[in-house]
């Protein structure tokens, strides 16, 4: 269970940080996130479009590590019989 | 304006597929649990899709675009949170619930604590967050009818569509089943994805429509995009935010509260910053709390089944969202006469009547793609709105009747209890429908998702992960949290209608308007707050079981036979 915890806490906290960090840089660098790229601005290039992709690699991800986490505690569990110290 | 026989045809193939399609799946599941989780055995794609059809709403559909078109970029967050949303519920909560096994969040308070009391609280958000859904779903049906049949009012819109979808849940077609929502999630995906794809090869690609909104064309650029064929834009009128304003982040959404207390833009920036995480914080916790989507979690077959689910339940809406946008960008360069229309009239139809404007180069094909995007918008509200009144009906005819007012009800009783429930719940939704024509449907749709934020997910959030939390200290967040969101947001929206004499209030106290507009930033932390507080000075009162339910909660599957293991580790 704890597994488990840290790994939602640290993906939580890498899609947090982008999330969180783009109003922040609207708010402080408001030219750079103004420049245009293929015809979009910067920040409305990546909340339209880049974000989608980002999130599906961070889930992706998350589910592979916890589906592996799973069969260790039970492939532990099954061996030794005292699966939960916590 | 005559009714246009493509859109009107289209319309109606929607409409009566989804009623047909909700009787003939009805006829075939027999059992309670056919009906509530279709006997658990769904699999991953099917429930993504009608997870994913149940979850686009009019406010994705048509809400989005037109918040876009009007608001510009501060309306973006809207699509990347509501898909972002569900990574909160991947990581923390879809899994464990799922393992627990009850079938509504009731369920789930009640069995966490072992309380029928706190169900009965639990059960005053379903309603709660419930009806603030079903007004935009309203507004949405409303602004299509008039669309569709111009010089019908709004309100005969709201009433018609409301009456049928509430007979239709009443008479037992549609009770939120797996087949017809996965089919309208491809609907729906269909209908603004293909008059996307015909705009934008004609009237320019999606970059080169957003860089014709350039506050101050460099004279290079401008040079460049007279001599290469620059994408067409009509002139805007004079109610439209100028391109600047429009496009740059903090705009007219974030800045409307600071505007009528007449701060200056440099004054005003750290108060849009402020509504910015605050409708972010929202919008993320809100889609981890909402109740008609946390149900289809128990339609898998098992925790990891879940977590495979909500993966592909991102990957199908964030490719959604990535088009609603595309919607309001086109819609202000090349049909700006909507930001003249007020209500049903204005940018919330965009998404059903840009794609007319083909007719002028094509005739037909612009009514045909507008018939598509028509279809799309009755396959987003029916399906929202039948899902919620069957969610809401079983808090009333389960939760009220079954276990409340009479207990000792037969199963006929019972039957009727939900059919006069749906017709009361149908009746109060249409009410509440018909006043809100003024309203932006992506924007009250925001407002549910604050209110789910700082009740039900503080609630599943500490109830899965802590395993010191006491029923009284759940109960006091999520009422605490919840209902001050409720009152916060209703105070707005009255002094909004009219209805309470608050403008100047807000006028001097911009703060405060910002802060009970979007509750969340504050509301979140207030509830989780104060489980924590009552809960360790109920300390007694954590349930004795506490370790078997965590287990439950947390334990793979793959262990087998969960019952002995659990009665094994029990006593420790």
């Amino acid at each position: 269970m704890w597994d488990q915890l840290k790994l939602s806490i640290s993906c939580a906290a890498a899609f947090l940080s982008a999330l969180l960090a783009m109003p922040l840089l609207n708010y402080f660098l408001p030219e750079l996130m103004a420049t245009r790229v293929l015809g979009f601005t910067v920040s409305w290039l990546i909340l339209g479009i880049l974000f989608f992709p980002f999130v599906w690699v961070i889930s992706y991800l998350f589910i592979k590590r916890s589906i592996a986490l799973e069969d260790n505690e039970a492939r532990f569990a099954q061996t030794s019989g005292t699966p939960h110290k916590d | 304006m005559t009714i246009d026989p493509w859109i009107l045809a289209f319309s109606a193939i929607t409409v009566f597929g989804t009623i047909w399609m909700g009787f003939r799946a009805a006829r075939k599941s027999k059992t309670a649990q056919d009906f509530f989780v279709a006997g658990r055995s769904v699999s991953v794609g099917w429930n993504a899709s009608a997870i994913s059809g149940e979850y686009l709403s009019a406010a994705s559909f048509m809400g989005v675009a037109g918040m876009v078109m009007s608001v510009g970029y501060d309306a973006l967050w809207y699509p990347v949170c509501y898909a972002c949303g569900y990574l909160f519920l991947l990581l923390f909560i879809a899994g464990p619930l799922r393992r627990f096994g009850a079938y509504t969040v009731p369920d789930f308070a009640e069995g966490r604590f072992d309380s029928p009391v706190f169900r009965k609280i639990a059960v005053v958000f379903v309603l709660f967050i419930g009806f603030f859904y079903t007004m935009p779903q309203m507004k949405g049906a409303g602004t299509t009818l008039a669309y569709i049949f111009p010089g019908l009012p709004y309100w005969a819109g709201v009433v018609l569509i409301g009456a049928v979808i509430t007979m239709n849940v009443a008479l037992g077609g549609m009770k939120g089943i797996t087949l017809v929502q996965a089919v309208q999630y491809w609907a729906k995906m269909f209908a603004i994805s293909v008059p996307i794809f015909v705009l934008l090869s004609i009237y320019g690609s999606y970059g080169k429509q957003l860089s014709v909104n350039d506050p101050q064309p460099s004279p290079s650029a401008s040079a460049q995009s007279q001599s290469a064929q620059a994408a067409m834009r009509e002139t805007l009128p004079a109610k439209a935010p100028p391109d600047d304003i429009w496009l740059s982040p903090f705009g007219p959404l974030t800045t409307k509260a600071t505007k009528a207390a007449g701060l200056s833009a440099e004054e005003s920036r750290p108060y849009s910053l402020l509504y910015t995480y605050s409708l972010i914080v929202a919008l993320v916790c809100g889609t981890a709390g909402l109740p008609h989507i946390l149900v289809r979690f128990y339609t898998n077959p098992d925790g990891v089944a879940a977590k495979r689910t909500t993966m592909w339940v991102m990957i199908l809406i964030g490719v959604f969202y990535v088009f609603p946008p595309i919607f309001g960008v086109l819609g202000r360069n090349l049909l700006p006469d909507l930001y003249l229309g007020a209500g049903a009239k204005g940018t919330d139809k965009v998404v059903l009547e840009l794609p007319r404007i083909l007719n002028e180069r094509y005739p037909m094909v612009g009514s045909i793609l507008s018939g598509i995007t028509c279809a799309g918008a009755f396959a987003a509200f029916m399906s929202t709105f039948s899902g919620l009144l069957v969610s809401m009906t079983g808090a009333l005819a389960h939760d009220v009747y079954g276990r409340m007012l009479r207990p000792q009800s037969n199963p006929a009783q019972r039957m009727r209890a939900f059919k006069i429930s749906a017709v009361i719940v149908g009746t109060v939704a249409i009410a509440l429908g018909t006043q809100v024509e003024q309203f932006q449907i992506n924007f009250m749709v925001g407002q549910a998702f604050a209110i789910a934020a700082a009740s039900y997910f503080p609630l599943l959030f500490m109830c899965v992960w802590w395993r010191g939390m006491t029923m009284k200290g759940a109960a006091t967040g999520m009422l605490g949290g919840g209902l001050l969101a409720v009152l916060t947001i209703s105070m707005t929206s009255f002094s909004d209608l009219g209805l309470l004499p608050l403008k100047e209030f807000w006028a001097g106290h911009p703060l405060l308007r910002i802060l009970a507009e979007q509750p969340a930033i504050w509301a979140v932390p207030l509830a989780i707050g104060l489980m924590i507080v009552v809960s360790k000075l109920t300390r007694k009162e954590i349930p004795k079981d506490i370790r078997m339910k965590m287990l439950v909660l947390h334990a793979p599957e793959k262990l087998g036979l969960k019952q002995e293991y659990i009665q094994e580790h029990a006593g420790h």
